[in-house]
């Protein structure tokens, strides 16, 4: 498999998880969204610094070719992908700690809010 | 900065978000064992790709900008750092703004959830017990 073909089956898979098996529905909502559009801007000047000094380089017959700031495309669907599995599972173990901590404290008992 | 180049980066990273926890109060290094558990999906999905992308040569690294310390599976060691700071950084980003807006992140607040000090913790549990009115 190529790097672009992992960035694609990776993304799909951690869109499953947040929506389907977490149920998280991070990509849902937006602060996720407003989140991500203050770690791509961090991330193009990164990923364009770490591309642009060549302290990481590609093999050309496994990217798509298009580039972004020094960059192949594929990494915004890498650096996507890890920024919704992050996000999605710290979703999930704070709602279970949180939800777990207000059922043994709380007499007044709210329904998590998971939407 | 030669070797460091990598590196200064990630510490570029941390410094930069620094801020979040310790001015806008976002308690995310706060609650680390919760931060350690929501990382580890990430990193071994991630760190997994990148030993499969070395072996496979879909990419490699600078042996003049890294610090040269290659891991088994020839993974540099900043590298291995970069899946554990970027996920850290995203976190601060998510609480930051959820902080800042009130929006729902999908699990509800809590407002302290350390260990923290004992008076603290006693702090806590006199709430606690007002709430629930014992």
């Amino acid at each position: 498999m190529t790097y672009s073909q992992i960035a694609v089956v990776v993304l799909v898979a951690v869109l499953v998880v947040d929506l389907a098996v977490l149920r998280t529905r991070m990509v849902t909502r937006p602060v996720f969204w407003v989140a991500y559009a203050i770690v791509i801007v961090f991330q193009l000047l990164m990923n364009g610094v770490l591309t642009g000094l060549d302290v990481v380089t590609y093999d050309p017959d496994a990217i798509w070719g298009p580039r972004i700031a020094y960059a192949p495309v594929e990494d915004l669907l890498f650096g996507f992908a890890l920024v919704v599995l992050t996000l999605a599972s710290w979703a999930a173990v704070n709602r279970r700690a949180n939800t777990a901590r207000r059922r043994g404290l709380d007499t007044r008992t709210r329904r998590s809010s998971t939407r | 900065m030669g070797h460091l180049t990598y590196l200064s980066l990630l510490v570029g990273c941390l410094v930069v978000t620094a801020p979040l926890e310790l001015l806008l109060g976002v308690r995310v290094y706060a609650r680390w064992r919760r931060l350690l558990l929501a990382v580890v999906p990430e990193f071994v999905v991630f760190v997994a790709w990148v030993l499969y992308a070395i072996a496979a040569g879909h990419w490699d690294y600078s042996a003049t900008r890294t610090l040269g310390v290659r891991l088994p599976g020839g993974i540099p060691v900043e590298e291995v750092l970069f899946f554990l700071v970027v996920p850290v950084c995203a976190v601060l980003a998510l609480e930051a703004v959820r902080k800042v807006t009130g929006w729902d992140a999908g699990y509800p607040a809590a407002p302290d959830d350390s260990g923290g000090s004992i008076a603290a913790r006693d702090e806590r549990g006199a709430d606690r017990r007002a709430e629930s009115g014992q």
